[in-house]
Order: structure tokens, then C-alpha cells, then sequence
């Protein structure tokens, strides 16, 4: 009897494991698929339908204005954007614009996400106060902030005149840096609320009871938060920073609002957009957006293994 | 609460609904009727750049028991103006009948075959009403007609009298872009230029390079072989001006982020000297500045190399008809009577932009808003204007020139050859705009 038990749980690890499936979950799982094809046919639709438009009409030069021009061509499109300086220059903007801005959106986010947090006092109100940037339209943001940096009718310059570097004549728009600065400014006041709401979930997630055992244990504040608070919310912070990253990745408008990409402020997303919308070269244009795809996708991977993210803990199912 | 709505009877959640849709379809019934117009009477939709009226105004004139024109206002940037009506034509979009074109991308429009050419008729109307030969020029492509000139805009130079007094120079006589750049540093003057990244900045340019008798480049029907000619002694003239300013005390701080509108801020500032802008600066300051108003004089374009005729910029609107309109024949009617001499006169005086032709300046009112000697120099500096080279390739070739010659503080004696290799570039697809 005891051998016959034994044997059976080691049996169930073999190939023939997979669980009898009853003539009514069979059904059931049928109908699932039924019912969610309609979903899934409309998403490839909108979805792998352009991508694979675009990767086609990346093999032509194809201009808008003279469709019978077009013509077949292979890869030359990805070979001459990724032997040109413009290219590279504006991979290194916004490689610089995301990095910047991710690191100090997770200093400020976490903060603001302990105030949050631990507020007794007004909590509501405090809440909807640092949220109330992540609900302006990043449009408008830029605009407020192209207006806030701007020569002839900004504040910045006269709030900021006791710096020794700031003067009434200080064109942020007319340089290389203040200009980067001026944007990261913008992309930074509108996005740090989204990363201290990832991080406010992630700080709900760790146990008072842990925080209370390490106080009596006699550690000192840093050392809850380096040594409980944040490996606990590991995970919630490095989906906070994959979501931000990849979207920092992606920035358009701000730069569109500010620079309209002068002063070589422009990022990968920018150049595409003038490529196949101002210069209607649809050809190059795709090869640039299938490129900025798989740019993407590398850094999302590279961010999922660097970090060991886990995507399913994150989301509490871990 | 919850046991009376457990005793509602059935049926009438469904009833209320039923009203509920009926009444829905009777509102959008007769909102879409509302859209709909005047019965059967055609609409032709015509897209106008923003102004402060005239183009609706005139629109209405023209309208017939045949047709309504109506009016819908593209983007204020005339690059996105040129986006909207190129990927809707693209698409073959019925719904645009009526266009107004800014100059430089008449031949990008026209080679693509987006618009009607202009009928026979209507071309001896446009001959008897005097159509100045620059419009006509900027409104021609491979040898056809495509474009109804419509108004035709250009640069003056307008000064502070106090300071050119105060300056002591001249300006009844020709003035060279050296003299007003070592007169501006002098005298604590900033001069107003348009030097953003931008097409404004290339109308400069051009401007800078014809004057000094060149071109930006030649046989422009050779499409992406034509000749680059920028690199040639008047784009090093046009150069050096541009260094000159840039480096010298009468550049505004705002330089490389300047506009019309910015630049006529500057000009009306306490700093403000001379400028270089459009035709509507004269009356720009009647209602928020009086004081600058009554100090604005004005002259010829300066001269970029001295005793050698300016050649001011050249603008305006041209107005387009589209190929796939559904009602073209009425379109090209309607076009016909948009640009008669008193439409133009009528727009000129309720937006400030000047006509496209002689008979259209005989409009009274005219002389009643500007005084006759200004009026004469518009005219004068039209016709002695420089349009952008007309090409298919407009748009790329003015943003190479903005990726080379921006901000107006790098230019040199280096920027003319870098930017003719960049653009021969360009045009044969072997870099990145």
C-alpha cells in the first residue's frame, strides 16, 4: 500500500501529468476563447496590423508628395539612419533625458510618496495637491513652462536673478543645455505625481509590523528605510522606473511645446515625427519608428533582467 | 428605497428608453439637418491660414445663389498648414475645395498633383488686373498657372525715427545692413530679425542672398539634381551680415529665438531700432503703444552689399484649388472672384495684408489707412522681391538650411559650404533631416 502511494505524486510529475480536463471546463475554456477572439482579432488589427506596415514600407523610399517615385530598396533606410550623426546625437539626448529625469522624479517621487503616506493632517487635500500636475495635459505643462523659462514674458529669470549665473537676458532657449535643462525641468514637475503613486503602492505593501519590530530592535530611521522599507518595495520601485523609463524614453511634446527640437534638443521620437509627418518620407520614417520600437523593447528588457523585475509580484500575484 | 423600485412595473424602464431613443434621433435629425445648409445648395469648404477676418468676410461676398463658400482656419504655423493640406490631399480628401497656399509649397502641391491649374479666363482676368510678376512667378509651376495670387506680402525696413535721428543717418537714402548694424551698436539699439528655427528664418536668408545677387540654388526643375549654389559669394555675404549681427550689441538677446511677433516686440521696446518685417507692422502698435506708432518710419529693404539693389522678402497667400474636389468646376469659379481686385482691397484693409495686384491697391480705403508713399514702397518692394526658389523640395531644402545656419551665433564663413554639402546631401537621401 505504502509503495503504491509513494509512486503516485512521482507519476503526477511525469510527462503524462497534465490534469483530465472534464467535458465541461473543455467547453468552458472553448467559449473563453470564443468570447475573447473578437478582442484579440481587434488588437491585432490596430495593433501588429501597423507595425507590420511600417516595417514593409521601411524597405521603400517613399516620399508622400510623389507616390509614383517610390521605390524598393531594402535595408537602406536602416543603413543610412544608423550611419548618421543625427541619429546617434539624438539617441544621446533622449538616453540623457530619461536618465535624469527617472533618477531625480525617484528621489522626489519617493518623497513625495512618504508625505502621502504618513500625512495625517489634511491627507485628501495633500493627495490631490501632488497628483494635480499628472492631470495637466502635457501640452499645456509645456506651455506653461515654455512661458515660465521664456526672455520676454517668464519668471524664472527674474525669481531666479540672485543666482550668479541668471540675469534678466538669460535665453534658455538659446543654448544647448539650458534648453535640455528647461525641458527636463517640465518632463520632471509633470511626471514625478505617476512615479509617487507606483511608490505609494509599493510603500502600502510593507508591513507595519516589520517596521514596528525593527524600531524596538533599537534601528535608527536610515536604517528602516534602507534595510526594511526599501528591499520590501523593491519590486514597486523598479516597475516605477520601467513605466517612467519607457515613457521617458518616448518624449514628444514637451520638446515639440519648448524647442520644437532647436538648439539639437531633439529625441528619437522627435526625429521620427519629422521625418514621416513634416518631410512626409514615409520610408525612412517607418525604418526610424521601427527602430524606436526595438530600442524599446531592449531597454524594457534590459530593465526586467538587470533589475530581476518581477513583473507578477508586482502586481500581487506573486 | 429598494422595495419601490422592486415593485416598478416592468415594462416601463423599457418604454422611457424607447422615448429616451426616439427623442435622441429627432435632436441629431435636426442637428444634421442644421449642418446640412440650405437644401441642395453646394458648400464649398475653403481653408484659410488665421487672420482677423478678411478671408471670411470676402468668402461670404463671393458666395452665390450657386454656391456657399464657408471657411475653415488651418494651423498658424505655415509648416503645419502645409502638413494638414498635403496628408489630406494625399488621401485624395474631397472635402477640401478651396486652399490658401503659402508661396513656397505651391510646387511641392502642384508636382504632386494636388491642384487644378488656373482656367484660361481667369488668366487674362489676372493679367488685366495688373497681378504683380512676382506673385505670378511664385504661383507658376512647370510652366502652368496653378495658384490664384491672392495677396502678396513683402519686408520692409521700418525705424524709430527718434533713434535714426538720434543716429544721425540718413534714410532717404539706401541703407546697407552694415550701416544700420554699426548704427544699432552705437546707439544702444537692438535690430528686430526673424531668426528662429523656423521658415522665417531661411525668408531672411534668402532675402540676405539675393540681394547680394545669388541664389540658394538653381534648375530647380531638375528636382534633387538641382544645382546648390549656396556656397557661392553671396551666401558668404549673407554669412558674414548674419555673424556680424549676431556678435554685435544690436543682436536682441532673444536672437535665435525670434520671430515676426518677437521682433516686433523688441522694435517696440525701449531698446527698439530698426526691424525687418511684414506689412502689418504699420498699424501693429495703434492700440497698445500710440507712442511707437507715431515714431515708426520706413524704407527700401537694406542692401547687403552696398549700391547693389535690395531684394525683400517675398510672402502672401495664393489661392489653390484642389484636384479631388467633387465640385472643382464651382471651385474654380468661386477662386476666380476670391482674388477680383476689390476682394484683395477689402482684404487688405481688414487684416493688412497687401494685394497680389496693381488694381487691387487702387481700392479706396487703402489710402485712407496708409499714407501713399508707403503704399508705393510696398509696391515697389514686391515687385523688386525675391520669392523662394520654387521647387518640389522646398520644405527640405529650407530645413537643411534651418539644421545648418541655426542658432544665428555659429554662422561663419564655414556655415555656406557645410550647408551646400549638407543639402546636396539631403535631396539624395543619404542623410537625416
Amino acid at each position: 500500500m505504502s509503495t503504491t502511494i509513494a509512486t503516485e505524486p512521482q507519476a503526477g510529475k511525469g510527462k503524462e501529468s497534465r490534469p483530465v480536463v472534464s467535458d465541461r471546463s473543455a467547453a468552458e475554456n472553448r467559449l473563453g476563447l470564443k468570447l475573447v477572439a473578437p478582442a484579440v482579432i481587434l488588437m491585432l488589427l490596430v495593433t501588429a496590423w501597423p507595425m507590420i506596415q511600417a516595417l514593409y514600407l521601411s524597405l521603400f523610399r517613399y516620399r508622400l508628395t510623389a507616390p509614383d517615385d517610390r521605390e524598393f530598396i531594402g535595408i537602406d533606410n536602416y543603413v543610412t539612419v544608423l550611419t548618421d550623426s543625427l541619429f546617434w546625437r539624438d539617441t544621446w539626448n533622449t538616453l540623457l533625458i530619461m536618465v535624469v529625469t527617472v533618477a531625480v522624479e525617484l528621489v522626489v517621487g519617493f518623497a513625495f510618496a512618504m508625505v502621502m503616506h504618513r500625512i495625517v493632517f489634511a491627507r485628501g487635500l495633500m493627495r490631490t495637491s501632488i497628483l494635480i500636475p499628472y492631470g495637466i495635459i502635457t501640452v499645456v505643462s509645456a506651455f506653461a513652462w515654455q512661458f515660465a523659462f521664456s526672455l520676454n514674458n517668464g519668471f524664472v529669470n527674474s525669481w531666479f536673478s540672485w543666482l550668479p549665473w541668471i540675469t534678466a537676458d538669460t535665453n534658455w532657449y538659446g543654448d544647448h543645455w539650458p534648453a535640455m535643462f528647461a525641458i527636463m525641468v517640465s518632463e520632471i514637475w509633470k511626471t514625478t505625481p505617476f512615479m509617487a503613486l507606483l511608490l505609494l503602492a509599493g510603500l502600502a505593501q510593507v508591513s507595519e509590523d516589520m517596521l514596528e519590530a525593527a524600531k524596538v530592535d533599537g534601528a535608527t530611521w536610515w536604517q528602516r528605510l534602507t534595510k526594511v522599507i526599501l528591499p520590501n518595495m523593491r519590486a514597486a520601485i523598479m516597475v516605477a522606473v520601467l513605466f517612467r523609463a519607457l515613457d521617458a524614453y518616448r518624449i514628444f511634446d514637451n520638446i515639440f511645446v519648448m524647442t520644437r527640437g532647436a538648439q539639437d534638443t531633439e529625441s528619437i521620437s522627435f526625429l521620427t515625427y519629422r521625418q514621416v509627418i513634416e518631410q512626409m518620407q514615409l520610408g525612412l520614417g517607418s525604418a526610424l519608428s521601427v527602430l524606436l520600437f526595438l530600442s524599446v523593447l531592449l531597454l524594457a528588457w534590459l530593465i526586467v533582467k538587470l533589475f530581476k523585475v518581477d513583473l507578477a509580484q508586482a502586481r500581487g500575484e506573486g | 428605497m429598494a422595495p419601490r423600485s422592486s415593485t416598478r412595473p416592468r415594462g416601463r424602464p423599457t418604454r422611457r428608453r424607447l422615448a429616451g431613443t426616439v427623442a435622441t434621433l429627432a435632436l441629431a435629425s435636426s442637428l444634421l439637418a442644421a449642418c446640412g445648409g440650405d437644401g441642395d445648395k453646394p458648400e464649398l469648404v475653403w481653408y484659410i491660414n488665421p487672420d482677423s477676418g478678411g478671408q471670411a468676410a470676402i468668402a461670404e461676398d463671393c458666395s452665390t445663389d450657386e454656391y456657399t463658400i464657408t471657411t475653415q482656419v488651418l494651423p498658424q504655423d505655415a509648416s503645419q498648414q502645409r502638413i494638414q493640406l498635403a496628408r489630406r490631399l494625399a488621401a485624395k480628401d474631397p472635402e477640401i475645395d478651396l486652399m490658401s497656399l503659402d508661396p513656397p509649397f505651391t510646387a511641392e502641391f502642384a508636382d504632386a498633383g494636388f491642384l487644378a491649374p488656373v482656367p484660361q479666363e481667369t488668366l487674362q482676368q489676372l493679367e488685366d488686373q495688373g497681378t504683380f510678376q512676382g506673385a505670378l512667378d511664385a504661383a507658376t509651376w512647370n510652366d502652368e498657372l496653378v495658384v490664384f495670387p491672392f495677396w502678396s506680402n513683402t519686408q520692409v525696413l521700418w525705424y524709430r525715427k527718434s533713434f535714426v535721428e538720434k543716429a544721425g543717418i540718413d534714410m532717404s537714402q539706401p541703407v546697407t545692413w552694415e550701416q544700420i548694424i554699426k548704427a544699432a551698436s552705437d546707439n544702444g539699439g537692438k535690430i528686430g530679425v526673424q531668426a528662429n528655427k523656423y521658415e522665417g528664418y531661411v525668408v531672411w536668408i534668402n532675402a540676405l542672398i539675393e540681394s547680394a545677387g545669388g541664389q540658394i540654388l538653381e534648375d530647380a526643375s531638375a528636382g534633387v539634381d538641382a544645382k546648390i549654389t549656396i556656397q557661392d559669394e553671396p551666401g558668404e555675404v549673407a554669412a558674414k551680415i548674419i555673424e556680424d549681427l549676431a556678435s554685435s550689441s544690436a543682436a536682441p538677446s532673444d536672437l535665435s529665438v525670434s520671430n515676426e511677433g518677437t521682433a516686433g516686440s523688441t522694435f517696440g521696446s525701449d531698446q527698439g531700432s530698426f526691424l525687418v518685417n511684414w506689412t502689418y507692422i504699420f498699424h501693429n502698435y495703434d492700440d497698445t503703444a500710440p507712442d511707437v506708432a507715431k515714431d515708426i518710419g520706413y524704407a527700401r529693404y537694406p542692401q547687403a552689399v552696398e549700391g547693389e539693389e535690395s531684394r525683400p522678402p517675398y510672402g502672401g497667400i495664393g489661392i489653390g484649388v484642389s484636384e479631388y474636389s467633387d465640385q472643382k468646376d464651382l471651385a474654380l469659379e468661386a477662386a476666380a472672384c476670391l482674388v477680383e481686385p476689390e476682394q484683395q482691397g477689402k482684404n487688405a484693409e481688414m487684416t493688412g495684408n497687401m494685394p497680389a495686384s496693381t488694381a487691387g491697391y487702387d481700392y479706396p480705403a487703402l489710402a485712407d489707412i496708409y499714407p501713399e508713399d508707403l503704399l508705393q514702397l510696398f509696391q515697389e518692394s514686391v515687385n523688386a522681391a525675391a520669392p523662394r526658389t520654387v521647387t518640389p523640395y522646398w520644405s527640405d531644402v529650407s530645413s537643411s538650411i534651418q539644421a545648418t545656419w541655426h542658432p544665428p551665433a555659429t554662422v561663419d564663413s564655414d556655415t555656406p559650404p557645410s550647408s551646400e554639402t549638407f543639402i546636396e546631401e539631403i535631396l539624395k537621401g543619404r542623410k537625416l533631416l
